[in-house]
């Protein structure tokens, strides 16, 4: 689910790489494509645009921090935008009203209300130690009543029997009298399956929920649901006062859209999600995870939050200083950016968190990058005298080899390292300012920028 | 269609275009409603296009399809051949008759091959119980003779659902009971309608998400089994396709067609009020045929995809939905 959308994101916030300061002109691109991308995750169009025109509104004008890529920062607007719109945080079924405690499932055929109820019977019967009666309204669909007293069964719930000649008003009245006299702790009313453009059934099932007076009315809608969820859903919401959505089948490959486009227009928050076939396989939904799934990247945002924590920013400004005032990029700097990608957790634990492109090798790269490299670079250049450290010209055949002996290792390794301050020597010239902060923004999803030599080879 | 249908299908085509067009535009949105108010002065411009484009993904007719749409329309405006907004709705027209064409391959039934053996595959709730139900009452209407098989063993009460369907239509159901293997299931239906003469066997499958490589493997094994008994056997595996879903349908028939190689597809539930642009979005991605299009309860409701029809009702606004022939 969703995998799609976070790739549109990495590509899409990628072509920020550079920007200083997030402005109408640059992001215009980037919030094209994300708009793209939610469109293909089947968010509904309307929604999809406040939604684009909310970050837009936060983004703009955005001074960018200093440890972050405009992309990165970009990310993190469109999360925090995402996790409020996805809504409160969950909110616990409720057992303090008068049992039986009534829940009704309602929505569309197919959506998986009576998959849904088991599950649901199954959680409180299991986890919450409560007694549970199940009855079914659905009249229409073959065997509807049946399928719901086999689950009932399977899952240790009572179940009030009824046929397909009653009334579904009937039927409640007969299972609220049931489960009153034998002290059942919760009653669970399956409905039928129903268009929401027929306005027959609809009424229907706003009888069925007078009768009932539930106090918990949740719309099942399928995962995979595509524009029109919405209408479906408001239809829902104008004729029965729900109290949430159960989210179905996310354990397929659909991209989920609607999650959004639901919360959006009803403004109910989504409490469960269904995750496979089984009757176990029912969460409590989390906006904030649900908010990272749809963004997917890897643990981009953890990265950006440990960057921001870690990265020592009065050296990265004494650093900039230093190359502002013209002042080479020497040995002890090199040392400081070594530090702080150790301070990291080294490259092997930044490169699982950033999504690596494609054709790129993780266990490649992580072999060139491993703490062990860091360490040992870190000591070639703790072997040097201060001056050496300032003038690495100076460094001549006899230094190399005291360098070599004075680290334990050989000289060949400490010419590689000279020759690695060169190349990023070079590069820190080319940068105004930053270090190893500047380096990072290339980070979602950019990888490191070319320039960027492997530490050892 | 099925040979003896064909006159009675004459007759009543028109009574279910009718329906077509109602419940196609039943919802608040149309595809091409507000192009006439948009362009009051009769003059097609970017922005009219941009409406468009809006209106065709609304319809779910997915980025892709509305993107080529939409750049060839662009191109027309550009030469200068979108002169007014008849012009624009002839060239819609003709860009998505042009995509749905090829998959307007109607579903023919030999009556050498018996029986003729269509697998019925889908996602969980799409609808291929119920399909199930309305095509053994129309093949039975056009003097065929059919069976089902029970080939749904997991979901509780499905054998229960088809058999009910089977009673209604007066036809015979093989099944065993829950949790049996279903390629043993439809094995032996298959021999029981072979042993019959039965015209068609149509067999339920359990539904299944996509992406659940076990479950698609199983279906391969059905269709392995059935293939040991008849090389052509199943001569039909059909997807049904919900719709209301959005591009997810697309991922859905991808992946069926690759674990099993499909032959048909079926579109139900068009009457809710999801436009139905997947349909195009399908047809652009995949030449599998659309063999059956279901707008509604009843097997009436269920007929011969055809892709002019079909793009007239996805433009026609309510308006001309009510005086629509």
């Amino acid at each position: 689910m969703f995998e799609n959308l976070s790739g549109r994101l990495a590509d899409a916030t990628r072509n920020l790489t550079g920007k200083g300061r997030l402005s109408e002109s640059n992001i215009k691109d980037t919030l094209r494509q994300v708009r793209l991308a939610l469109l293909e995750a089947d968010v509904a169009l309307p929604v999809a645009k406040s939604f684009i025109e909310k970050i837009r509104e936060r983004a703009v004008g955005e001074e960018v921090g200093k440890s972050l890529s405009p992309g990165q920062a970009l990310i993190k607007i469109i999360h925090a935008e995402l996790v409020s719109l996805l809504g409160q945080e969950t909110k616990p079924l409720e057992f303090r009203a008068q049992p039986p405690i009534v829940i009704m499932l309602a929505g569309l055929q197919g959506a998986g209300k009576t998959t849904t109820a088991a599950k649901l019977a199954r959680r409180l019967i299991t986890k919450d130690k409560k007694s549970v009666m199940m009855v079914s309204v659905d009249v229409y669909r073959p065997a509807a009543i049946l399928q719901l007293k086999t689950l009932a069964e399977d899952v240790g719930a009572t179940f009030c029997d009824s046929d397909a000649a009653q009334k579904p008003v009937d039927i409640v009245a007969k299972a609220l009298d049931e489960a009153r006299r034998s002290h059942v702790d919760v009653l669970l009313l399956d409905t039928a399956g129903r268009l929401h453009v027929d306005e027959e059934l609809m009424d229907e099932v706003a009888k069925v929920h007078q009768a009932a007076q539930p106090h918990e009315t949740f719309f099942v809608i399928d995962s995979m649901a595509g524009q029109d969820a919405v209408n479906s859903a408001r239809a829902f919401n104008e004729k029965l006062p729900l109290s949430g959505v159960v989210l179905t089948k996310t354990d397929g490959d659909a991209k989920g859209g609607v999650a959004l486009s639901v919360v959006e227009v009803i403004g109910k928050p989504i409490r469960f999600i269904g995750v496979g076939e089984k009757t176990d396989a029912l969460e409590v939904f989390h906006p904030d995870r649900m908010a990272s799934r749809i963004l997917g990247m890897g643990d981009v945002l953890s990265l950006v939050e440990e960057i921001e924590d870690k990265v020592s920013k009065e050296k990265a400004e004494k650093l900039a200083k230093k190359l502002q005032r013209g002042r080479g990029f020497d040995l002890s700097d090199l040392r400081d950016q070594f530090e702080q990608m150790l301070n990291m957790g080294g490259m092997a634990a930044m490169l699982e968190k950033l999504p690596i492109p494609g054709n790129v090798n993780p266990g490649m790269l992580k072999d060139a990058a491993n703490e062990k490299q860091l360490r040992r670079q870190i000591a070639i250049i703790n072997s040097m005298t201060p001056g050496e450290r300032r003038f690495p010209k100076t460094i001549n055949g006899s230094r190399k080899k005291r360098i070599a002996s004075g680290s334990g290792l050989q000289i060949q390794d400490v010419n590689r390292l000279l020759k690695q301050h060169v190349q990023m020597e070079k590069m820190m010239k080319k940068m105004s300012k930053g270090g190893m902060k500047k380096m990072l923004r290339g980070m979602p999803g950019g990888g490191m920028p070319p320039g960027m030599p492997p530490p050892g080879r | 269609m099925f040979g003896k249908a064909k006159n009675r299908d004459a007759i009543k085509k028109g009574g279910f275009i009718k329906r077509l067009r109602a419940r196609l535009n039943s919802g608040d949105s149309w595809l091409t409603y507000d192009l006439a108010n948009l362009a009051p002065s009769g003059k097609i411009d970017e922005e009219v296009l941009d409406e468009l484009e809006s209106n065709l993904v609304m319809a779910d007719v997915g980025i892709e399809a509305t993107t080529a749409i939409i750049d060839n329309l662009r191109k027309s405006l550009a030469r200068k051949e979108l002169t007014d907004i008849d012009a624009l709705r002839l060239g819609l027209r003709q860009h998505m008759v042009d995509i749905l064409t090829p998959v307007e391959v109607p579903l023919t039934i030999p009556s050498s091959d018996k029986p003729f053996v269509i697998l019925m595959v889908g996602v969980n709730g799409a609808g291929k119980t119920t399909t199930i139900g309305k095509l053994a009452k129309q093949f039975k209407k056009s003097g065929l003779s059919v069976m089902l098989a029970a080939g749904d063993t997991f979901r509780a009460a499905a054998v229960e659902q088809l058999q009910i369907w089977g009673e209604r239509n007066d036809v015979p159901v093989v099944a065993q009971q829950a949790g049996a293997d279903p390629a043993a299931v439809i094995f032996d239906a298959y021999e029981a309608a072979k042993s019959r003469d039965i015209d068609v066997l149509l067999a339920d499958t359990a539904g299944r998400l996509q992406n659940q490589q076990g479950l698609m493997d199983e279906l391969a094994k059905i269709k392995r089994v059935l293939a040991r008994q008849d090389e052509n056997a199943p001569q039909e595996i059909m997807l049904v396709l919900d719709a209301g879903l959005g591009q997810n349908a697309l991922s859905q028939a991808e992946k069926f067609n690759d674990a099993l190689g499909l032959n048909g597809i079926i579109v139900t539930k068009l009457d809710g009020s999801a436009k139905g642009g997947i349909l195009v979005a399908l047809a652009k991605k995949i030449s599998v045929p659309v063999r059956f299009i279901g707008i509604g309860e009843t097997a009436d409701d269920m007929q011969t995809f055809d892709a002019e029809e079909y793009v007239d009702a996805l433009m026609a606004g309510r308006q001309d939905s009510d005086t629509a022939p």
